[in-house]
């Protein structure tokens, strides 16, 4: 724990003897991206203030290989997984929670059949069980009273896994009120991030993908576009900066708000 | 009496031909690359009958969902109908379960009657929307041509069935009526249908015997005939859908659908490279078949995305709600899988012509599919969620982009630059592995 955060890795831990209930997996967004790295943070403080005992990689986390097998690199991909299964196995990791529902769907869904089983969680799911248990109590909730959140369904979370619930129930445990877009849950509309598009030029077309988003997110006369993925709220972040539209409204991650609704 | 014998040769036609061509789908299907689909059998079940009979994923856009539950149901319950026409044409009776069914008869005929009328609008409407209203969905490029003219064709052989129902209900009314019908005479006065008691009367009222009976019998062989054409009609048609809906979602995906397949191939491959007993030298396999990686032609997908192609009825629910359609990129859904068939048909053809090694120089990538189409998805299962018959047009062009990756090398740049830095720094970008936790230290 020699950083600021006090982020135990697994290392450490197994150095002292001790087992963590849950690994939090950061992600390459989470672990890079300035923006993304906010998010970890804001998640790391909710573990830490809810006294859940967890651990994070650090040099050891690795890419899931999802960008690698969306973009047909299935070679890459199975070797990514392999490499961080013989990780993750290593240190008997039952659960883990990840700030990625791209890492979430991955670890979840395409690990079992190369042989790593773990019970997976994405962020707004544990910070859910959270609230429900007690152990997370929203004090300071005054702060987002009445203000008008929609919710931006990342793909991987919703459709992809059928998760939607989960960070709806916490936007309205902020006594926020929340406003949907035309296209949400099951039909909500990409980010355009998706499929390893975040790392190339869109092909040509009439307009971006994360335009037509954020006008639909505008439409709604929110103030404030909650997240739960790092490249929805890059891409959502974007589209705001290109309508000229910081002023008025914030995109931000469901654990953001909760941190910040708890004083954290 | 000869139309008996003429109604036996016309059924053995019909249904003969039918199954034939049926048989050359099944062949073309089993082209596919195996796939097991037949687990948890009862979840299956639930699913087609909640999908293909009940029709649930329609009623996400529920006026059309109404008018074509409308179709359906008067196409699935005139069937009922079609039983008492093949008895009746070859035992040369007329109306046949009539008197032994008695209230019942006249119940299940005014139904199927209520619903001709009601299909006959949503005919009618659908047809409006395609042609008049010009419906974006309905009305994009790749529907130009053969698919335009098979969508109205469609409609207008129903427009036709329809109305031959109604030749045969309406003169037969009227010459029950006033006694002249073949139907056995209960002496209740009139055949009491929903529709035609009165429609009859209206439009037939003041014919003679003679011209009655034409037009009953031009109803009934028209229906008849109607019922064939539009059977033998189906294999060529996007309208196969009426059929195959049901298998198709009996072998839905049953996993959550963000997960792909992992490639076994590749799984194999990698277990060696990591594995450090393996040896290099080893003298392959000998009845190992090469395997080449992802899909380059209709033979290299499952079976399963085959099924999907000839299950496609080119609604554009999928296109309609794909966000790199939405935003004018080439990238169509519809058009992923209308390729996937018209492929598959001319491969299928080519393989019965000249055998099993047949080529033609020609590939469903790049011929048919071109990259800049498979690069734009963003793999967001839009168009998997909309399909109203579980079409995962997703999991082909997955299997599209694998092939150019793995066989080819073929990608945009900056996804090669992405793959480097995966391999070489486990991140997508040019951070060092080492510095993966910096953040902790950062105010």
């Amino acid at each position: 724990m020699s950083n600021l955060l006090k982020v135990p890795t697994m290392a450490e831990m197994m150095a002292s003897g001790e087992t963590p209930d849950v690994l939090f997996w950061v992600g390459c967004a989470g672990s890079f991206d300035d923006r993304a790295k906010k998010i970890t943070k804001a998640i790391v403080k909710i573990l830490q203030n809810c006294k859940v005992k967890f651990a994070v990689l650090g040099a050891e986390e690795s890419c899931t290989g999802d960008p690698a097998k969306r973009a047909g690199n299935e070679f890459l991909f199975q070797m990514q997984a392999m490499m961080n299964i013989q990780v993750l196995d290593g240190y008997e990791i039952k659960k883990i929670v990840t700030g990625c529902p791209h890492c979430f769907n991955t670890l979840k869904n395409e690990y079992p059949e190369l042989g790593g089983h773990y019970e997976v969680q994405h962020h707004t799911q544990l910070l859910q069980e959270l609230i429900n248990s007690g152990k997370l109590r929203l004090e300071g909730g005054a702060e987002f009273k009445g203000k008008k959140i929609t919710f931006h369904d990342p793909c991987y979370l919703g459709r992809a896994n059928d998760v939607y619930e989960a960070p709806r129930s916490l936007i309205e445990k902020l006594d926020a009120e929340l406003v949907e877009m035309k296209r949400c849950k099951t039909t909500g509309l990409c980010c355009g991030a998706g499929g390893a598009q975040m790392f190339k030029e869109a092909e040509k077309g009439n307009k971006e993908i994360n335009v037509e988003r954020t006008e639909e997110a505008l439409e709604t006369s929110a103030e404030i576009i909650a997240t739960g993925c790092p490249f929805c709220n890059t891409m959502m972040t974007d589209g705001v900066k290109l309508a000229g539209k910081e002023a008025e409204i914030k995109v931000l991650d469901i654990a953001e708000l909760i941190a910040s609704a708890s004083d954290l | 009496m000869i139309s008996p014998i003429i109604f036996i040769i016309l059924s053995i036609l019909g249904f003969g031909l039918f199954t034939k061509n049926a048989l050359k789908i099944r062949q073309n299907i089993l082209l596919g690359r195996d796939l097991d689909r037949t687990d948890n059998k009862a979840e299956r079940w639930k699913i087609m009958t909640l999908v293909a009979l009940g029709q649930k994923k329609m009623f996400a856009r529920p006026i059309p969902a109404m008018l074509h539950m409308a179709l359906y149901l008067a196409f699935v319950i005139t069937q009922i109908e079609l039983i008492e026409i093949i008895v009746d044409g070859v035992s040369n009776s007329h109306r046949i379960f009539r008197p032994s069914l008695g209230g019942f008869y006249t119940f299940m005929v005014s139904f199927i009657e209520i619903l001709s009328v009601l299909a006959f609008i949503a005919t009618i409407a659908f047809l409006s929307r395609r042609n008049l209203l010009k419906l974006p969905r309905l009305n994009m490029k790749e529907l130009a041509g053969w698919p335009k003219k098979d969508a109205n064709m469609i409609l207008i052989m129903e427009l036709t069935l329809v109305t031959f129902i109604f030749m045969m209900n309406g003169a037969d009314e009227v010459l029950y009526s006033k006694g002249w019908s073949h139907a056995t005479n209960l002496g209740d006065g009139s055949l009491g249908l929903s529709v035609s008691s009165w429609f009859g009367p209206m439009l037939f009222g003041g014919m003679s015997e003679h011209s009655l009976h034409l037009i009953e019998r031009i109803g009934w062989w028209g229906h008849l005939m109607m019922v064939f054409s539009f059977l033998n009609y189906l294999p060529y048609s996007k309208h196969l859908h009426i059929l195959l809906a049901f298998p198709n979602t009996w072998y839905s995906n049953l996993n959550k659908k963000g997960r792909l397949t992992n490639l076994e191939s590749v799984t194999t491959e990698v277990r060696l490279m990591m594995d450090p007993n393996a040896d290099p030298y080893a003298a392959q396999d000998e009845n190992a078949v090469p395997v080449s990686f992802g899909a380059k032609d209709v033979t290299d997908l499952t079976w399963k995305n085959l099924l999907d192609a000839y299950s496609c009825t080119e609604c554009g629910r999928c296109t309609s709600s794909c966000p790199a359609n939405i935003t004018g990129k080439l990238l169509s859904p519809r058009k992923i899988m209308m390729d996937t068939r018209d492929r598959l048909v001319e491969v299928g053809e080519g393989i019965r012509k000249n055998g099993k090694d047949f080529k033609d120089g020609k590939s469903l990538l790049i011929d048919y599919i071109s990259e800049e189409e498979i690069w734009a998805c963003t793999s967001c299962n839009a168009c998997v969620e909309a399909c109203p018959v579980n079409i995962d047009p997703l999991s082909i062009i997955i299997d599209l982009r694998r092939n150019l990756v793995m066989e080819d090398s073929k990608m945009p740049t900056e996804l090669a630059g992405m793959f480097t830095n995966i391999e070489n720094n486990g991140a997508p970008w040019q951070f060092a592995q080492a510095d993966r936790l910096n953040w902790a230290d950062e105010q």
